[in-house]
Protein backbone atom coordinates (compact mmCIF):
# COMPACT_ATOMS: atom_id res chain seq x y z
CA UNK A 1 0.00 0.00 0.00
CA UNK A 2 1.58 2.98 -1.28
CA UNK A 3 -1.08 5.59 -0.45
CA UNK A 4 -4.08 6.40 1.46
CA UNK A 5 -6.72 8.85 1.41
CA UNK A 6 -8.29 9.89 4.72
CA UNK A 7 -12.52 10.92 4.20
CA UNK A 8 -12.92 13.44 6.63
CA UNK A 9 -11.33 15.93 8.73
CA UNK A 10 -12.81 14.88 11.60
CA UNK A 11 -10.97 14.05 15.24
CA UNK A 12 -11.22 10.13 13.60
CA UNK A 13 -9.78 11.73 10.68
CA UNK A 14 -6.83 12.90 12.42
CA UNK A 15 -6.10 10.18 14.84
CA UNK A 16 -6.39 7.89 11.61
CA UNK A 17 -3.51 10.09 10.31
CA UNK A 18 -1.60 9.91 13.57
CA UNK A 19 -2.05 6.15 13.49
CA UNK A 20 -0.81 5.22 9.97
CA UNK A 21 2.39 7.45 11.09
CA UNK A 22 2.99 5.78 14.37
CA UNK A 23 2.37 2.35 13.03
CA UNK A 24 5.26 3.29 10.33
CA UNK A 25 3.12 3.77 7.23
CA UNK A 26 4.92 5.95 5.44
CA UNK A 27 3.78 6.68 2.04
CA UNK A 28 1.48 9.98 0.67
CA UNK A 29 -1.74 10.33 2.61
CA UNK A 30 -4.45 12.86 1.27
CA UNK A 31 -6.55 14.34 4.32
CA UNK A 32 -10.49 15.08 2.39
CA UNK A 33 -12.68 17.96 4.71
CA UNK A 34 -15.92 18.99 3.57
CA UNK A 35 -15.22 22.05 5.95
CA UNK A 36 -13.15 24.74 5.07
CA UNK A 37 -11.29 23.73 8.78
CA UNK A 38 -8.03 21.38 9.74
CA UNK A 39 -9.41 18.71 12.14
CA UNK A 40 -10.58 20.33 15.21
CA UNK A 41 -11.94 18.98 18.87
CA UNK A 42 -15.63 19.28 18.46
CA UNK A 43 -16.27 18.57 22.38
CA UNK A 44 -15.29 22.48 23.18
CA UNK A 45 -18.41 23.56 20.61
CA UNK A 46 -21.03 23.33 23.40
CA UNK A 47 -18.83 24.61 26.36
CA UNK A 48 -15.96 26.55 26.78
CA UNK A 49 -15.92 27.60 22.67
CA UNK A 50 -19.44 28.50 23.00
CA UNK A 51 -18.84 30.73 26.06
CA UNK A 52 -15.74 32.75 24.14
CA UNK A 53 -13.58 31.08 27.25
CA UNK A 54 -10.93 29.62 24.36
CA UNK A 55 -10.50 30.63 20.72
CA UNK A 56 -9.76 28.43 17.02
CA UNK A 57 -6.75 27.25 18.04
CA UNK A 58 -7.44 25.65 21.54
CA UNK A 59 -9.49 23.37 18.93
CA UNK A 60 -6.72 22.30 16.77
CA UNK A 61 -6.15 18.36 16.89
CA UNK A 62 -2.96 18.51 14.98
CA UNK A 63 -0.25 20.72 15.20
CA UNK A 64 0.89 22.85 12.45
CA UNK A 65 4.66 21.78 13.61
CA UNK A 66 3.72 18.24 13.64
CA UNK A 67 5.31 16.92 10.35
CA UNK A 68 2.92 14.37 9.90
CA UNK A 69 3.49 14.49 5.41
CA UNK A 70 0.05 14.60 4.65
CA UNK A 71 -2.01 16.42 1.91
CA UNK A 72 -4.89 18.12 3.15
CA UNK A 73 -7.88 18.64 0.31
CA UNK A 74 -10.30 21.17 2.43
CA UNK A 75 -13.28 22.82 1.75
CA UNK A 76 -14.42 19.57 -0.63
CA UNK A 77 -16.46 17.20 -0.20
CA UNK A 78 -15.82 13.38 -1.31
CA UNK A 79 -18.96 12.21 -3.57
CA UNK A 80 -18.14 9.42 -5.02
CA UNK A 81 -16.13 6.14 -4.22
CA UNK A 82 -15.08 3.92 -7.39
CA UNK A 83 -13.11 1.00 -5.51
CA UNK A 84 -12.26 -0.68 -8.69
CA UNK A 85 -9.69 2.08 -9.46
CA UNK A 86 -9.12 3.46 -6.16
CA UNK A 87 -10.85 6.65 -7.24
CA UNK A 88 -12.31 9.29 -5.11
CA UNK A 89 -14.65 11.92 -6.59
CA UNK A 90 -14.54 15.85 -5.03
CA UNK A 91 -17.25 18.22 -5.24
CA UNK A 92 -14.96 20.54 -6.91
CA UNK A 93 -14.33 17.79 -9.78
CA UNK A 94 -10.93 16.92 -8.71
CA UNK A 95 -10.08 13.18 -8.09
CA UNK A 96 -7.68 11.59 -5.28
CA UNK A 97 -6.57 8.24 -6.14
CA UNK A 98 -5.19 6.15 -3.33
CA UNK A 99 -4.53 2.87 -2.41
CA UNK A 100 -6.00 2.69 0.58
CA UNK A 101 -9.61 4.55 1.96
CA UNK A 102 -10.30 5.69 5.37
CA UNK A 103 -13.99 6.53 5.79
CA UNK A 104 -14.44 9.17 8.86
CA UNK A 105 -17.46 11.81 7.27
CA UNK A 106 -19.18 11.80 10.57
CA UNK A 107 -22.61 12.82 10.22
CA UNK A 108 -25.03 15.55 9.68
CA UNK A 109 -26.67 17.27 12.44
CA UNK A 110 -31.09 16.81 12.41
CA UNK A 111 -33.27 19.60 12.51
CA UNK A 112 -36.57 20.48 13.20
CA UNK A 113 -39.06 19.97 9.79
CA UNK A 114 -39.31 23.59 8.78
CA UNK A 115 -36.04 25.07 10.09
CA UNK A 116 -34.00 25.28 6.96
CA UNK A 117 -33.23 28.69 6.39
CA UNK A 118 -34.90 30.02 8.90
CA UNK A 119 -32.80 32.74 10.75
CA UNK A 120 -32.41 32.43 14.81
CA UNK A 121 -32.65 28.29 14.48
CA UNK A 122 -29.43 26.48 15.25
CA UNK A 123 -27.70 23.23 15.26
CA UNK A 124 -24.54 22.82 16.84
CA UNK A 125 -22.28 20.28 15.32
CA UNK A 126 -19.74 22.31 13.47
CA UNK A 127 -16.95 24.91 14.32
CA UNK A 128 -19.14 27.16 12.27
CA UNK A 129 -22.25 26.41 13.63
CA UNK A 130 -20.74 27.02 17.36
CA UNK A 131 -19.36 30.82 15.64
CA UNK A 132 -23.40 31.05 14.38
CA UNK A 133 -24.77 30.33 17.20
CA UNK A 134 -22.45 32.01 19.60
CA UNK A 135 -22.74 35.40 17.56
CA UNK A 136 -26.43 35.37 18.30
CA UNK A 137 -25.97 34.69 22.42
CA UNK A 138 -25.77 38.13 23.01
CA UNK A 139 -28.61 40.74 23.60
CA UNK A 140 -29.95 38.46 26.04
CA UNK A 141 -32.38 36.40 23.58
CA UNK A 142 -34.66 34.09 25.01
CA UNK A 143 -33.07 30.45 24.37
CA UNK A 144 -34.98 27.23 23.48
CA UNK A 145 -33.09 23.80 23.10
CA UNK A 146 -34.81 21.35 21.91
CA UNK A 147 -33.58 17.90 22.83
CA UNK A 148 -31.95 17.39 26.50
CA UNK A 149 -29.45 14.74 25.71
CA UNK A 150 -25.86 16.00 26.15
CA UNK A 151 -25.35 18.33 23.18
CA UNK A 152 -28.43 20.23 24.50
CA UNK A 153 -27.73 20.17 28.23
CA UNK A 154 -24.51 21.58 28.05
CA UNK A 155 -25.37 24.27 25.30
CA UNK A 156 -28.09 25.09 28.23
CA UNK A 157 -25.45 25.14 30.59
CA UNK A 158 -23.62 27.56 28.75
CA UNK A 159 -26.09 29.88 28.04
CA UNK A 160 -27.32 30.01 31.50
CA UNK A 161 -23.73 30.45 32.63
CA UNK A 162 -23.82 33.78 29.87
CA UNK A 163 -26.95 34.74 32.30
CA UNK A 164 -29.27 33.78 29.68
CA UNK A 165 -32.97 33.00 30.25
CA UNK A 166 -33.08 29.11 28.87
CA UNK A 167 -35.57 26.53 28.55
CA UNK A 168 -34.57 22.92 27.29
CA UNK A 169 -38.06 21.13 25.82
CA UNK A 170 -37.27 16.91 26.01
CA UNK A 171 -40.09 14.30 24.01
CA UNK A 172 -39.57 11.58 27.16
CA UNK A 173 -40.92 11.73 30.88
CA UNK A 174 -36.60 12.98 31.76
CA UNK A 175 -33.67 13.62 30.37
CA UNK A 176 -31.72 10.52 28.95
CA UNK A 177 -34.01 8.45 30.50
CA UNK A 178 -33.73 6.01 27.47
CA UNK A 179 -30.30 5.49 27.80
CA UNK A 180 -29.54 5.92 31.63
CA UNK A 181 -32.81 4.85 32.95
CA UNK A 182 -35.53 7.40 35.07
CA UNK A 183 -33.14 7.24 38.76
CA UNK A 184 -29.92 9.29 36.04
CA UNK A 185 -32.92 10.94 34.11
CA UNK A 186 -34.21 12.45 37.28
CA UNK A 187 -30.12 13.38 37.79
CA UNK A 188 -30.08 15.25 34.51
CA UNK A 189 -32.98 17.11 35.12
CA UNK A 190 -32.05 18.40 38.67
CA UNK A 191 -28.59 19.49 37.44
CA UNK A 192 -30.90 22.10 34.58
CA UNK A 193 -33.66 22.98 37.69
CA UNK A 194 -30.68 23.80 40.20
CA UNK A 195 -29.34 26.04 37.67
CA UNK A 196 -32.00 27.94 36.38
CA UNK A 197 -32.85 25.84 33.34
CA UNK A 198 -36.48 25.30 32.44
CA UNK A 199 -36.90 21.57 31.65
CA UNK A 200 -40.12 20.98 29.90
CA UNK A 201 -40.33 17.18 29.50
CA UNK A 202 -43.10 15.07 27.90
CA UNK A 203 -42.92 18.43 25.31
CA UNK A 204 -43.15 17.47 21.67
CA UNK A 205 -41.96 20.59 19.07
CA UNK A 206 -44.53 20.26 16.64
CA UNK A 207 -43.65 23.25 14.15
CA UNK A 208 -41.66 27.14 14.43
CA UNK A 209 -43.33 30.30 14.82
CA UNK A 210 -41.85 32.49 12.66
CA UNK A 211 -41.90 36.38 11.42
CA UNK A 212 -40.67 38.29 7.95
CA UNK A 213 -36.77 39.50 8.20
CA UNK A 214 -36.92 40.93 5.44
CA UNK A 215 -34.42 40.09 2.50
CA UNK A 216 -32.39 37.75 4.76
CA UNK A 217 -36.14 35.31 4.75
CA UNK A 218 -37.91 34.38 8.09
CA UNK A 219 -36.67 34.54 11.80
CA UNK A 220 -38.25 32.25 14.65
CA UNK A 221 -39.97 33.64 17.22
CA UNK A 222 -40.88 30.40 19.02
CA UNK A 223 -41.81 26.90 19.44
CA UNK A 224 -45.36 25.38 18.87
CA UNK A 225 -45.71 22.69 21.25
CA UNK A 226 -47.70 19.05 20.50
CA UNK A 227 -49.97 19.78 23.26
CA UNK A 228 -51.60 22.90 22.06
CA UNK A 229 -48.48 25.15 23.98
CA UNK A 230 -46.25 27.77 22.60
CA UNK A 231 -43.15 28.99 23.76
CA UNK A 232 -41.35 32.44 22.66
CA UNK A 233 -37.54 32.29 21.37
CA UNK A 234 -35.49 34.48 20.33
CA UNK A 235 -32.78 31.73 19.84
CA UNK A 236 -33.70 28.08 19.25
CA UNK A 237 -31.04 25.22 19.79
CA UNK A 238 -31.76 21.58 17.97
CA UNK A 239 -29.95 18.93 19.70
CA UNK A 240 -31.86 16.02 18.46
CA UNK A 241 -28.75 13.60 17.21
CA UNK A 242 -27.21 13.27 13.69
CA UNK A 243 -27.75 10.97 10.58
CA UNK A 244 -24.19 9.23 9.44
CA UNK A 245 -22.89 10.56 6.52
CA UNK A 246 -22.63 7.74 4.77
CA UNK A 247 -24.66 8.45 1.04
CA UNK A 248 -22.11 9.69 -0.78
CA UNK A 249 -21.18 5.80 -0.79
CA UNK A 250 -24.32 4.44 -2.44
CA UNK A 251 -23.13 2.92 -5.85
CA UNK A 252 -19.72 1.92 -4.66
CA UNK A 253 -20.71 -1.41 -3.84
CA UNK A 254 -20.00 -0.82 0.17
CA UNK A 255 -23.04 -2.09 2.01
CA UNK A 256 -24.80 1.49 3.44
CA UNK A 257 -27.59 1.80 5.77
CA UNK A 258 -27.70 3.79 9.27
CA UNK A 259 -23.93 3.98 8.18
CA UNK A 260 -20.88 2.55 6.50
CA UNK A 261 -21.40 -1.75 7.13
CA UNK A 262 -17.93 -3.22 8.42
CA UNK A 263 -16.80 -5.93 9.74
CA UNK A 264 -16.16 -6.31 13.43
CA UNK A 265 -12.51 -4.63 12.52
CA UNK A 266 -14.01 -1.82 11.15
CA UNK A 267 -13.15 -3.19 7.75
CA UNK A 268 -15.74 -3.12 4.93
CA UNK A 269 -16.30 -5.50 2.19
CA UNK A 270 -13.06 -4.36 0.69
CA UNK A 271 -10.30 -4.95 2.55
CA UNK A 272 -8.68 -1.37 1.18
CA UNK A 273 -11.37 0.03 2.91
CA UNK A 274 -12.12 0.72 6.74
CA UNK A 275 -14.42 3.36 8.19
CA UNK A 276 -14.22 4.68 12.07
CA UNK A 277 -15.58 7.00 13.88
CA UNK A 278 -20.26 8.56 14.16
CA UNK A 279 -20.08 6.63 10.44
CA UNK A 280 -18.85 3.59 11.14
CA UNK A 281 -21.17 0.51 11.85
CA UNK A 282 -19.51 -2.48 12.61
CA UNK A 283 -20.15 -5.98 13.51
CA UNK A 284 -20.46 -6.27 17.26
CA UNK A 285 -19.68 -9.54 18.70
CA UNK A 286 -23.33 -11.13 19.71
CA UNK A 287 -24.07 -10.34 15.74
CA UNK A 288 -25.33 -7.23 15.92
CA UNK A 289 -24.47 -4.57 14.11
CA UNK A 290 -23.00 -1.03 16.37
CA UNK A 291 -22.69 2.17 15.86
CA UNK A 292 -21.61 5.05 18.47
CA UNK A 293 -21.47 8.63 18.07
CA UNK A 294 -18.58 9.43 20.87
CA UNK A 295 -15.31 11.12 20.76
CA UNK A 296 -13.39 8.16 22.66
CA UNK A 297 -14.69 5.99 20.39
CA UNK A 298 -13.27 7.33 17.39
CA UNK A 299 -10.03 7.28 18.94
CA UNK A 300 -10.27 3.95 20.04
CA UNK A 301 -11.66 2.91 16.73
CA UNK A 302 -8.54 4.68 14.67
CA UNK A 303 -6.23 2.58 15.84
CA UNK A 304 -7.92 -0.64 15.35
CA UNK A 305 -9.00 0.09 11.73
CA UNK A 306 -5.21 1.47 10.71
CA UNK A 307 -4.40 -1.99 11.68
CA UNK A 308 -6.13 -3.71 9.10
CA UNK A 309 -6.19 -1.42 6.60
CA UNK A 310 -2.32 -1.74 6.69
CA UNK A 311 -2.53 -5.79 7.52
CA UNK A 312 -4.85 -6.10 4.34
CA UNK A 313 -7.28 -8.14 6.37
CA UNK A 314 -8.87 -8.25 10.32
CA UNK A 315 -6.27 -8.75 12.33
CA UNK A 316 -7.74 -6.73 15.26
CA UNK A 317 -11.52 -6.34 16.45
CA UNK A 318 -12.74 -3.25 17.98
CA UNK A 319 -14.05 -3.44 21.59
CA UNK A 320 -16.30 -0.01 21.99
CA UNK A 321 -15.34 1.10 26.24
CA UNK A 322 -18.51 2.81 25.82
CA UNK A 323 -17.11 5.70 27.86
CA UNK A 324 -18.18 9.14 27.46
CA UNK A 325 -18.57 12.42 29.74
CA UNK A 326 -20.12 15.41 29.75
CA UNK A 327 -19.89 18.85 31.57
CA UNK A 328 -22.45 20.66 32.41
CA UNK A 329 -23.43 23.79 35.06
CA UNK A 330 -19.89 23.28 36.57
CA UNK A 331 -20.16 19.09 37.42
CA UNK A 332 -18.69 16.58 35.34
CA UNK A 333 -20.69 13.20 34.14
CA UNK A 334 -18.88 10.08 33.21
CA UNK A 335 -20.26 7.01 31.77
CA UNK A 336 -18.23 3.41 30.77
CA UNK A 337 -19.54 0.69 29.17
CA UNK A 338 -22.98 -0.37 27.59
CA UNK A 339 -26.10 0.34 29.86
CA UNK A 340 -29.31 -0.41 28.56
CA UNK A 341 -33.46 0.31 29.69
CA UNK A 342 -33.94 -2.27 32.59
CA UNK A 343 -30.24 -2.72 34.04
CA UNK A 344 -30.32 -1.97 37.65
CA UNK A 345 -28.68 0.77 39.13
CA UNK A 346 -26.73 -0.25 41.92
CA UNK A 347 -25.38 2.86 44.13
CA UNK A 348 -21.60 2.73 45.45
CA UNK A 349 -20.64 6.35 46.86
CA UNK A 350 -23.34 8.58 47.77
CA UNK A 351 -27.22 8.91 46.58
CA UNK A 352 -28.66 10.33 43.08
CA UNK A 353 -29.15 13.38 45.42
CA UNK A 354 -25.83 14.18 45.89
CA UNK A 355 -23.88 16.71 43.84
CA UNK A 356 -21.30 13.64 43.97
CA UNK A 357 -21.94 10.28 43.44
CA UNK A 358 -20.71 6.81 41.87
CA UNK A 359 -23.47 3.77 40.67
CA UNK A 360 -23.07 0.73 38.46
CA UNK A 361 -25.58 -0.63 36.24
CA UNK A 362 -25.91 -4.48 37.05
CA UNK A 363 -27.31 -7.20 34.20
CA UNK A 364 -27.38 -11.15 34.69
CA UNK A 365 -24.91 -10.63 37.64
CA UNK A 366 -22.47 -8.60 36.19
CA UNK A 367 -21.73 -4.87 35.75
CA UNK A 368 -22.63 -3.86 32.53
CA UNK A 369 -22.06 0.21 32.99
CA UNK A 370 -20.30 2.57 35.60
CA UNK A 371 -21.93 6.35 35.86
CA UNK A 372 -20.44 8.76 38.18
CA UNK A 373 -21.34 12.57 38.69
CA UNK A 374 -17.99 14.53 40.13
CA UNK A 375 -16.72 11.61 41.35
CA UNK A 376 -13.65 10.81 38.77
CA UNK A 377 -11.34 8.76 40.74
CA UNK A 378 -14.23 6.31 42.09
CA UNK A 379 -14.82 6.34 38.03
CA UNK A 380 -12.11 5.12 36.83
CA UNK A 381 -11.66 2.34 39.87
CA UNK A 382 -15.06 1.15 38.84
CA UNK A 383 -14.30 1.03 34.66
CA UNK A 384 -11.36 -0.67 35.58
CA UNK A 385 -12.19 -3.09 38.48
CA UNK A 386 -15.69 -3.59 38.28
CA UNK A 387 -16.92 -3.18 34.53
CA UNK A 388 -17.11 -6.60 33.12
CA UNK A 389 -14.84 -7.01 30.50
CA UNK A 390 -16.32 -7.36 27.16
CA UNK A 391 -17.40 -10.80 26.00
CA UNK A 392 -14.12 -12.99 23.64
CA UNK A 393 -14.22 -12.40 20.33
CA UNK A 394 -14.85 -16.13 18.85
CA UNK B 1 7.75 25.42 49.98
CA UNK B 2 3.67 24.19 49.84
CA UNK B 3 2.95 21.49 53.03
CA UNK B 4 0.97 18.98 50.72
CA UNK B 5 0.20 16.37 53.71
CA UNK B 6 0.87 14.35 56.08
CA UNK B 7 3.22 10.93 55.40
CA UNK B 8 0.16 8.93 56.60
CA UNK B 9 -2.12 10.88 54.51
CA UNK B 10 -0.24 9.59 51.36
CA UNK B 11 0.08 5.75 51.74
CA UNK B 12 0.70 4.28 48.10
CA UNK B 13 -1.43 4.36 45.47
CA UNK B 14 -2.75 7.31 46.97
CA UNK B 15 -2.85 11.11 45.99
CA UNK B 16 -3.23 14.30 47.15
CA UNK B 17 -3.97 17.80 45.45
CA UNK B 18 -2.95 21.05 46.79
CA UNK B 19 -5.63 23.60 45.93
CA UNK B 20 -4.39 27.02 44.72
CA UNK B 21 -4.44 29.35 41.68
CA UNK B 22 -2.08 26.35 40.08
CA UNK B 23 -2.93 23.44 41.95
CA UNK B 24 -0.67 21.02 42.38
CA UNK B 25 -1.12 16.99 42.29
CA UNK B 26 1.09 14.55 44.60
CA UNK B 27 1.19 11.22 43.98
CA UNK B 28 2.89 8.41 46.31
CA UNK B 29 3.83 5.99 43.46
CA UNK B 30 4.65 2.36 45.48
CA UNK B 31 6.78 4.49 48.14
CA UNK B 32 8.13 7.51 45.96
CA UNK B 33 6.45 10.26 46.12
CA UNK B 34 5.90 13.10 43.29
CA UNK B 35 4.44 16.43 42.40
CA UNK B 36 3.21 17.57 39.26
CA UNK B 37 0.71 20.44 38.01
CA UNK B 38 -2.74 18.93 39.01
CA UNK B 39 -4.33 20.03 35.94
CA UNK B 40 -4.10 17.89 32.80
CA UNK B 41 -1.98 20.08 29.76
CA UNK B 42 -5.08 18.76 27.29
CA UNK B 43 -8.45 19.74 29.62
CA UNK B 44 -9.89 20.73 32.35
CA UNK B 45 -9.51 17.70 34.46
CA UNK B 46 -8.00 17.03 37.95
CA UNK B 47 -4.93 14.51 37.10
CA UNK B 48 -4.96 13.63 41.41
CA UNK B 49 -8.08 11.90 40.51
CA UNK B 50 -6.37 9.84 37.81
CA UNK B 51 -5.55 6.31 37.83
CA UNK B 52 -1.92 5.48 38.97
CA UNK B 53 -0.30 2.76 37.47
CA UNK B 54 3.86 2.39 38.29
CA UNK B 55 5.08 6.02 38.10
CA UNK B 56 2.73 7.49 35.28
CA UNK B 57 -0.66 8.85 36.05
CA UNK B 58 -3.82 8.44 33.73
CA UNK B 59 -6.43 11.26 33.26
CA UNK B 60 -9.39 10.47 34.46
CA UNK B 61 -11.34 12.25 31.81
CA UNK B 62 -9.53 11.45 28.57
CA UNK B 63 -7.06 8.61 29.56
CA UNK B 64 -4.00 10.63 28.63
CA UNK B 65 -0.74 9.62 30.77
CA UNK B 66 1.82 11.30 31.93
CA UNK B 67 5.23 10.35 32.74
CA UNK B 68 5.53 11.21 37.32
CA UNK B 69 9.22 11.72 36.31
CA UNK B 70 9.51 14.14 33.99
CA UNK B 71 5.89 15.58 33.47
CA UNK B 72 5.86 14.19 29.76
CA UNK B 73 3.24 12.93 28.31
CA UNK B 74 3.39 9.64 26.84
CA UNK B 75 -0.10 9.15 24.78
CA UNK B 76 -2.80 11.21 23.22
CA UNK B 77 -4.76 13.89 23.39
CA UNK B 78 -2.20 15.33 25.73
CA UNK B 79 0.58 16.94 23.84
CA UNK B 80 1.82 19.17 26.11
CA UNK B 81 4.04 18.25 29.45
CA UNK B 82 2.83 19.65 32.77
CA UNK B 83 5.50 20.78 35.52
CA UNK B 84 7.15 19.13 38.20
CA UNK B 85 7.99 19.62 41.45
CA UNK B 86 10.61 18.71 43.75
CA UNK B 87 9.02 16.63 47.02
CA UNK B 88 10.43 16.98 50.29
CA UNK B 89 9.31 14.59 53.91
CA UNK B 90 10.22 16.23 56.95
CA UNK B 91 9.04 15.16 60.53
CA UNK B 92 6.32 13.10 59.12
CA UNK B 93 5.00 16.13 56.67
CA UNK B 94 5.21 16.13 52.69
CA UNK B 95 6.22 19.33 51.13
CA UNK B 96 6.42 20.17 47.79
CA UNK B 97 8.88 22.65 46.20
CA UNK B 98 6.39 24.92 44.35
CA UNK B 99 8.94 27.82 43.69
CA UNK B 100 11.66 25.67 42.13
CA UNK B 101 9.67 24.12 39.63
CA UNK B 102 11.50 22.12 36.97
CA UNK B 103 10.54 24.35 33.72
CA UNK B 104 7.78 22.54 31.38
CA UNK B 105 9.24 24.38 27.94
CA UNK B 106 13.08 23.22 29.21
CA UNK B 107 11.31 20.04 29.82
CA UNK B 108 10.38 19.90 26.59
CA UNK B 109 13.93 20.90 24.74
CA UNK B 110 15.44 18.23 27.07
CA UNK B 111 13.44 15.66 25.72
Amino acid sequence: MRSVAIVGASLAGARALQELRGQGFDGEVVLIGEEPHRPYDRPPLSKEFLAGAIDRDALDLLDTEDDLGVTYRLGVRAERLDPANGRLTLSDGGEVFADGVVIATGGRARTLPGAEGVAGVHVLRTLDDALRLRAELSGSPRVVVAGAGFVGAEVASTCRGLGLEVTVLEALDAPLSRVFGPELGAVCARLHAEHGTRLRCRSVVSGLTTVDDGPRGRRVTGIDLADGGHLPADVVVVGIGMSPAADWLIGSGLTVGNGVHTDRGLVTELSNVVAIGDVARYAGERGDRLRHEHWTNATEQAGVAVTNLLAGRTVRGHTASGYVWSDQYGGRIQVAGHPAPGDRLVLVEGTTEDSSFAATFERDGGTVGVFALNNAKLFNRLRRQALRPPAPVA
Amino acid sequence: MMRACTVDELPPGESVRIPGPAPIAVFNADGELYAIDDTCSHQDASLAEGWLEGCFVECPLHAALFDLRTGMPSCLPAKKPVRTYAVLVEDGVVYVHADNADNAEGQEDAA
